[in-house]
């Protein structure tokens, strides 16, 4: 059982997708501006995530190494156009908003990563807990970016009123650049940067040292 | 015999094959019947979707009905762009003037000179949506209109009182402008200023503006969005497109000069 649960907390901080592998950073940054659409991306991301692990570990004895690749790629697109029909007979709404992002999670590094590093070679049930205990990380990470996002963005979260916007009488003006993708980028380097301050074990070692001679420059 | 298949090494060409094959199999089967078991509750919001729109937009949302009964003081028509006459033989409940607009069939493909809105092609007919009161007068006129902003169309209805100039709603229903910039076009504050703005000047021209600090009592302006200049230059351009000689200019001019509805 601790396997279990080490399978679905890791990934949170520890080792979390955006943070400590640098997966599935793209898009991150595309629909975060919102609380709202950071979530059913989350959400959306998790379900396939989870999905295509537990059916790519059920055939991973059966794949031919050299089509594995595509042989995944086929499951997780399957899987993605299924979640957007969902989506749109269910969440219209938020789908309208969503549905270009919704597609490029067949694009997302994290969904292809977790299926050729945990599920090719582990269990259904445990590839399905890896699935879903990543797509957590990944949401958790969403979140926080998008809450950042939306609120010195737009002065809301959820698309509540937090911060009332000058432009609507209030006095908060707000900031544009926290609506545009490289504020997510500076958010995440942030988070990052704390986490790894916080473990510092997350730091990686440098790949090479320059030679204390040539470091110091006296030739 | 699949037994046969499987046992097989991994990597031997008709295993390949065989895992390949079967994969797409199983996986069209699944995308397919999602497609296809969706499609009516997909069609149905699309549909609602856009009535809930025309009612927002026209400004006739009671609280406490369902949009079915609210959309039954609504009457659609077909307008011929071109002449600006209905056309009967076409039924406005079920035609897709999007889709005509993608036609060959259907659509005027619009000059570079015509083409102020950025939309490259338009359908022949065009759906309008009539509103009456309650003594069965039409009191709105609901013009369906779409252009390009700066990263997305952007589709939209305009409300018209009926003298077919005075602007009584405006607003868009799919757009994919930037958030917080241009997307700010789906702000009420913004879209309240379009209420009571004219269309036209008494000259029978295009007046409606968006202007860098519009002057709060012009009939004509609207102040544009900041920090969004490019949408708000394709905002104007479609309203001014669809308002226009290749929009509905000859449906809104007869409509002006006092023919019937």
């Amino acid at each position: 059982m601790s396997e279990t649960r080490k399978v679905l907390v890791d990934p949170l901080v520890d080792n979390n997708p955006i943070t400590l592998q640098i997966l599935g950073i793209c898009s991150a940054l595309a629909v975060t501006s919102s609380l709202k659409n950071s979530l059913l991306m989350a959400i959306a991301l998790t379900a396939v995530l989870a999905f295509s692990n537990a059916s790519i570990s059920a055939i991973r004895n059966h794949i031919p190494s050299n089509i594995r690749i595509i042989v995944q790629m086929t499951i997780i697109a399957s899987l993605v156009i299924v979640v957007d029909q969902i989506m749109r007979a269910y969440a219209y709404d938020t789908a309208k908003q969503l549905s270009v992002f919704v597609g490029l999670i067949i694009t997302n590094c994290i969904v292809m990563g977790r299926a050729e590093a945990y599920a090719m070679k582990n269990g259904v049930g445990m590839s399905f807990m890896d699935g879903i205990g990543n797509g957590l990380g990944y949401s958790l990470l969403l979140i926080v970016v998008a809450f950042f996002r939306e609120l010195f963005g737009s002065g809301t979260l959820f698309g509540f009123e937090i911060l009332k916007l000058t432009k609507n009488g209030g006095w908060y003006e707000p900031n544009g650049l926290m609506l545009l993708p490289p504020s997510a980028f500076f958010i995440i380097g942030l988070i990052i940067w704390a986490i790894r301050t916080w473990k510092p074990e997350q730091v990686e070692q440098p790949d090479f040292k320059i030679h204390e001679q040539h470091a110091l420059g006296d030739r | 015999m699949i037994r046969r298949f499987l046992d097989m090494p991994n990597d031997s060409t008709q295993k390949t094959i065989f895992v390949a094959a079967v994969l797409c199999l199983v996986c069209s089967v699944l995308v397919s019947g999602a497609a296809v078991a969706l499609k009516p509750i997909q069609n149905a919001n699309k549909a609602l979707d856009k009535k809930r729109n025309i009612l927002q937009i026209a400004g006739l949302v009671q609280e406490g009905k369902t949009v079915d009964e609210m959309f039954s003081q609504v009457e659609p028509k077909v307008v011929d762009l071109a002449t600006g006459e209905y056309v009967t033989d076409i039924d406005a409940a079920t035609y897709d003037a999007r889709a005509a607009a993608v036609d060959p069939k259907q659509n005027v493909v619009l000059t570079k000179e015509q083409d102020i809105a950025s939309i490259k092609r338009r359908s022949k007919y065009a759906t309008v949506y009539l509103a009456r009161d309650a003594a069965g007068k039409v009191s709105k006129i609901i013009l369906p209109v779409s252009g390009y902003g700066l990263w997305s169309t952007l589709h939209g209805f305009m409300a018209l009182a009926e003298d077919a100039s005075t602007i009584t709603g405006f607003g868009f229903y799919e757009h994919a402008e930037t958030p917080g910039l241009g997307g700010e076009v789906d702000n009420p504050a913004w879209k309240a200023q379009w209420s009571g703005k004219q269309l036209f000047d008494e000259q029978g021209n295009i007046a409606v503006d968006i202007v860098k600090s519009a002057a709060p009592d012009s009939p004509y302006q609207i102040d544009a969005l900041s920090g969004a200049t490019l949408t708000g230059n394709g905002v104007e351009n479609l309203v001014h497109f669809w308002a226009g000689e290749d929009g509905f200019g000859p449906y809104l001019q007869k409509a002006r000069s006092g023919g019937e509805l």
